[in-house]
């Protein structure tokens, strides 16, 4: 039998999964050959602005020449076919070459769309959709100041983004009156504008662009019609995409009224045994602009050449994407061409998030949303269109915040909705971790590798951490809370055997009872715990292997391997000659000054060497580390209070510089801060503190486990009208309990919501002594308090520590890699390369 | 043929952590794992970070094979063959090192 000869013009997404669907299923032998009018084999076109941030032509590709020969696939590039003969069934190229086939397949995708605008076909106008058209944007970019795209739709949002990242002043030009006008409403439009012109880009919509010419200023001249015009060096044209139906327009195929080649369910055009698959294919009257509708048609088309029946029934063309970093989603219908169809709309200006809701006549059904600036609620609402399950009794809990799905008001990771982001580098939500956890993911590692959770900034890794071990908890698994392979214990048992041993140091634990060499996950923890116990110095030697390098050298890392300089200034009160102490040593070391959020100063750029110097003169003056670095008690925020507030009540003052200078240099799990507020009015916002008070007429009102970060978290109140004393004694038991009981890297929040028996437990432990433990309590706490002393201060009196505070141990040079430059009249570290692009996350299926 | 050369003392080492040497114009990071009395000298500059940091992070092991996390943002350097492990498209130079009559000595490798 002879093969059948399967001819593919285009090899495009759609044309490659076609190619792809065919051989993966080598039952039959098909003779295949395809032509592509491009200089490469199919690649991610979704991915394209990829391209600006580093991927290459390689790392776009779907496939390779390798793959193809390999599966006896002709391939032919740069050779576009120019005629179709569908009597004699045959194709013929640009180059000549002639070719037949027993079933053709066209896949030759959509262009862009130019308007016909005189002077649009100058060397820097360009189209953005192939890696050529991109090649040609970045030479233009090199000689270009400004850049300007024509079209405010998805892809010409994607073309701004990629000129800001090319370091070009960028503007939008839209001939309608709002941005994305096809899949947005006027209120997500005019939302999405601001947020694009807060990061700078120029919008400018209701411009009819009439001709192009030489400019003044910039290289050309935009004329609009309204008689308004816009200078610029560099166009992109992305003004809509049409089908690329030439062939079939010019060789008699049935082809739609405005463009797009017909085809039937089974991807058939007018000619049976001539195919149309992706986006020149025109479907029920619907050209479908979207990747994932393409693959079904190439699905659907290879199973009718072998005889099978799948067919295609349109698709879903509800897309949700960031664009220059703001969510965006779009869902069903939204212009309101339903009869009858209501909607909700939550518009909130201050977080700028904009969610509107279209239901059906009879409230029952959702028809479309609307998302810009949170776009959570998109998984749960498709799944409602999608499934045409019946709404809620009141629809607009839906884009409420924080009612998505269950309440989530002060409760654990179980509460969080499936939709809850959990990673924002890599868009990956609780519902996702979920699914690779069900799909056999157990550790951090698989984790990691299927979700790509936690591997961008890494500041969810708790987060991560803390689902993953919910959901196996909730497959039954026995949840594994050692710390790491060197010990199998969790943090609360090796507290309790150092507490219980009186172990003092890390060589003493690992022969005790772990393995190996220690990690960079235990070894800090165990010096943690060492310090909340016995308060060592912690450059002791054999600490000092236990040390990130922040506690190493007493001073927080900054991306270029400098350090920063805390020092503490107790309750944010500072008087005059310490305020110039600090600018003085500020000056003198050029380091670069900032007031913190967390009241008090920081000075950037110290290089190692330099630490010990600077320190000398701040100790010299009076004052102590501010244990930035370590996982310790920071910062105690203050308002002013009685002292000098009409409305204080008390001394809040006083009482935050007391609370720090207790309680300063205690380590702990993680960070402790603390604030005093003189009166309800909680100027020192204590209610987002670990432990917050609050004066009262009566006394002082504490709250706990509060937290801004990450995933803030207002504290409960824990008791009210409290006299000092008392509030002293309800703060050394607790934090000593949340000590010993915490996991590592544990804020006080995360750990209240997974202490079991939560707020009245912990009530029960330290105001009322059920545990009968409020004694050792206090007095570890004391001893902590004792040993306290300025790690600055021991280690400027200590030359052998000091040797430690050289960039090389054999030579005084410094480290020659560094380099700065003045900006707002500072140093900062010289920009390696311009700001890395703004990441773009597609939909793709 | 390269020489061994030395840096300085034993003593001067860090136990169980390192510290940066100038070698050639070159910063090596050296290693000494007193648990195993090994010795390890890597590249200094943290490719992934971009800034000349590693001899400040923290050493580990995984499964008895040593390592050193990057202080910057983590990832871990296998101490023998300099590979990433979290991304072994990316490596340190290693150099071979000596205590020789308590001298620490470098010498280029291959
Ligand atoms: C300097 C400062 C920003 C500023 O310029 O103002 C800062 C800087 C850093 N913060 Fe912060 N945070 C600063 C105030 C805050 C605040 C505001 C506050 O304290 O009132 C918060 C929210 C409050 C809270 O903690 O609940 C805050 C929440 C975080 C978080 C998130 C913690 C969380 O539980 O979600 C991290 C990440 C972490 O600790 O894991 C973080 C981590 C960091 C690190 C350590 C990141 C790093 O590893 O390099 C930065 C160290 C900088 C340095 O070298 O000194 N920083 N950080 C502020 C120092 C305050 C101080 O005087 O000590
Ligand atoms: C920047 C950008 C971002 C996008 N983002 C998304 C997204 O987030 N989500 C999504 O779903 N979709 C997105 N799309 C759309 C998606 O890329 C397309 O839907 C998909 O590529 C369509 O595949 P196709 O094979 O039909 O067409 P194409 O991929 O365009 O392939 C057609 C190929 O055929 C070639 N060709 C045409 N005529 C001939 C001929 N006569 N002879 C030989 N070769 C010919 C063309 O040169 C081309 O290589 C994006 C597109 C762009 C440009
Ligand atoms: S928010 Fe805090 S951790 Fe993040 S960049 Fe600013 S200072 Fe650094
Ligand atoms: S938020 Fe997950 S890695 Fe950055």
């Amino acid at each position: 039998m002879t093969k059948q000869r399967i001819v593919v013009v285009g090899n495009g997404m759609v044309g490659h999964k076609f190619i792809d669907t065919l051989i993966t299923d080598d039952s039959v032998d098909y003779d295949v050959i395809t032509f592509s009018e491009e200089p490469r084999l199919a690649y991610d076109r979704v991915q394209l602005s990829g391209f600006f941030s580093g991927k290459t032509a390689d790392d776009l590709a779907l496939t390779d020449a390798g793959y193809y020969q390999e599966h006896g696939i002709n391939f032919v590039l740069n050779d576009k076919v120019v005629e179709l003969d569908t009597n004699n069934n045959q194709v013929v190229t640009s180059s000549g070459r002639i070719e037949s086939y027993d079933k053709l397949v066209l896949a030759t995708g959509s262009y862009p769309f130019v308007p016909p605008i005189p002077g649009s076909d100058q060397e820097h106008c360009h189209v953005y959709r192939t890696i050529d058209d991109l090649e040609a944007i970045t030479a233009s970019g090199k000689v270009s100041k400004s850049g300007v795209v024509i079209g405010g739709g998805l892809l010409g949002l994607e073309a701004a983004n990629a000129l800001t990242n090319l370091g070009l002043e960028t503007h939008v030009v839209e001939f309608a009156p709002r941005l994305m006008a096809v899949q947005l409403d006027n209120g997500g439009g005019a939302l999405l504008r601001r947020k694009i012109e807060d990061l700078g880009v120029k919008v400018h919509t209701e411009k009819a662009t009439s001709e192009i010419t030489t400019g003044e200023f910039c290289r050309y001249r935009m004329n609009f019609a309204d008689g308004s015009f816009l200078e610029t060096d560099t166009i992109i044209f992305s003004a809509g995409i049409r089908p690329q139906d030439e062939l079939a327009r010019q060789f008699g195929l049935e082809v739609g009224q405005r463009g797009g080649i017909v085809i039937n369910d089974h991807c058939q055009t007018s000619a049976a045994n001539v195919y149309a698959i992706g986006e020149c294919a025109l479907w029920q009257g619907k050209i479908f602009g979207l990747v994932a509708p393409g693959y079904q048609m190439a699905k659907v088309a290879a199973s009718h050449i072998k005889g099978q029946q799948l067919s295609f029934s349109g698709a879903d063309m509800s897309t949700k994407l960031k664009l220059l970093g703001i969510d965006v989603a779009s869902i069903g219908e939204v212009h309101g061409n339903t009869p009858g169809a209501q909607s909700y709309t939550y518009n909130d200006e201050i977080e700028q998030v904009y969610k509107r809701l279209i239901v059906s006549a009879d409230g029952k059904k959702l028809v479309g949303a609307v998302l810009v600036g949170d776009a959570q609620a998109y998984g749960t609402l498709l799944q409602l269109l999608l499934n045409d399950m019946t709404l809620p009794e009141n629809p607009s809990v839906l884009i409420l915040p924080n009612t998505g799905e269950e309440s989530s008001a002060g409760l654990g990771i179980e509460a969080l909705p499936d939709s809850a982001s959990i990673c924002s580098c890599f868009d990956v939500t609780k519902g996702d971790i979920k699914q690779a956890v069900a799909a056999g993911c157990s550790s951090m590692s698989a984790l990691k590798e299927s979700t790509k959770a936690s591997t961008g900034c890494g500041g969810c890794s708790a987060l991560t951490k803390q689902v993953l071990d919910v959901e196996l908890a909730n497959l039954g698994f026995e949840v594994n809370n050692n710390f790491c392979e060197h010990f199998a214990y969790s943090r609360q048992e090796l507290t309790d055997i150092i507490r219980i041993k009186k172990i003092s140091t890390f060589d003493q634990l690992l022969n005790t009872c772990g393995t190996g060499l220690g990690c960079e996950i235990c070894k800090p923890a165990v010096g943690s715990i060492l310090a909340s116990y016995w308060n060592d110095y912690v450059l002791e030697d054999a600490h000092i292997e236990l040390q990130d390098s922040n506690d190493l050298y007493l001073g927080n890392i900054q991306k270029d391997g400098t350090y920063s300089v805390v020092p503490r200034i107790a309750g944010g009160e500072i008087t005059p000659d310490k305020l110039i102490t600090l600018g003085q040593v500020a000056n003198e070391f050029d380091l670069y000054t900032k007031i913190t959020g967390g009241q008090r100063v920081d000075l950037f750029g110290a290089q190692l060497h330099e630490l010990p110097a600077i320190w000398k003169k701040l100790v010299d003056a009076g004052f102590e580390t501010g244990h930035a670095y370590g996982k310790s008690v920071r910062t105690v925020k203050s308002c002013v209070g009685s002292t000098w507030c009409r409305y204080g009540v008390d001394d809040s003052m006083a009482l935050a510089i007391n609370i720090e200078n207790r309680y300063k240099g205690l380590r702990s799990p993680h960070k402790i801060k603390f604030a005093v507020s003189g009166c309800t009015r909680e100027c020192a916002e204590a209610q987002t503190k670990d432990i917050g008070i609050i004066a009262t007429d009566k006394g002082w009102n504490m709250y706990v486990c509060g937290n801004g970060g990450m995933r803030p978290r207002h504290g409960d109140l824990f008791a009210s009208d409290l006299d000092q004393q008392t509030l002293q004694a309800y703060i050394d038991r607790l934090l000593m309990f949340y000590i010993r009981t915490a996991d590592r890297l544990q804020r006080t929040s995360v750990w209240l919501e997974n202490l079991e028996g939560g707020l009245d437990y912990l009530k029960e432990v330290v105001i009322e002594d059920k545990l009968n433990l409020a004694a050792e309590l206090e007095q570890e706490m004391q001893v902590n308090i004792n040993n306290y002393q300025c790690e600055w201060k021991t280690t400027l009196q200590n030359p052998e520590k000091l040797k430690r505070f050289k960039h090389f141990v054999n030579s005084d040079a410094t480290d020659s890699h560094l380099a700065f430059e003045l900006d707002r009249e500072q140093r900062i570290p010289a920009k390696k390369e311009k700001i890395q692009s703004i990441k773009i996350l597609q939909l793709t299926e | 043929m390269s020489q061994w050369i030395t840096i300085c003392k034993h003593q001067e080492l860090s136990e169980n952590s390192g510290v940066c040497a100038l070698f050639e114009g070159q910063q090596v990071a050296v290693f000494y794992c007193k648990r195993n009395a090994d010795l390890y000298a890597v590249s200094n500059f943290d490719p992934i970070a971009q800034a000349n940091v590693i001899s400040r992070g923290i050493m580990g092991s995984v499964q008895e094979q040593a390592y050193v996390a990057s202080p910057l943002y983590k990832q871990r350097f296998d101490l023998n063959t300099g590979i990433c492990i979290d991304s072994p498209e990316f490596a340190l130079k290693t150099y071979l090192v000596r205590i020789e009559a308590d001298q620490v000595q470098l010498k280029k490798a291959g």
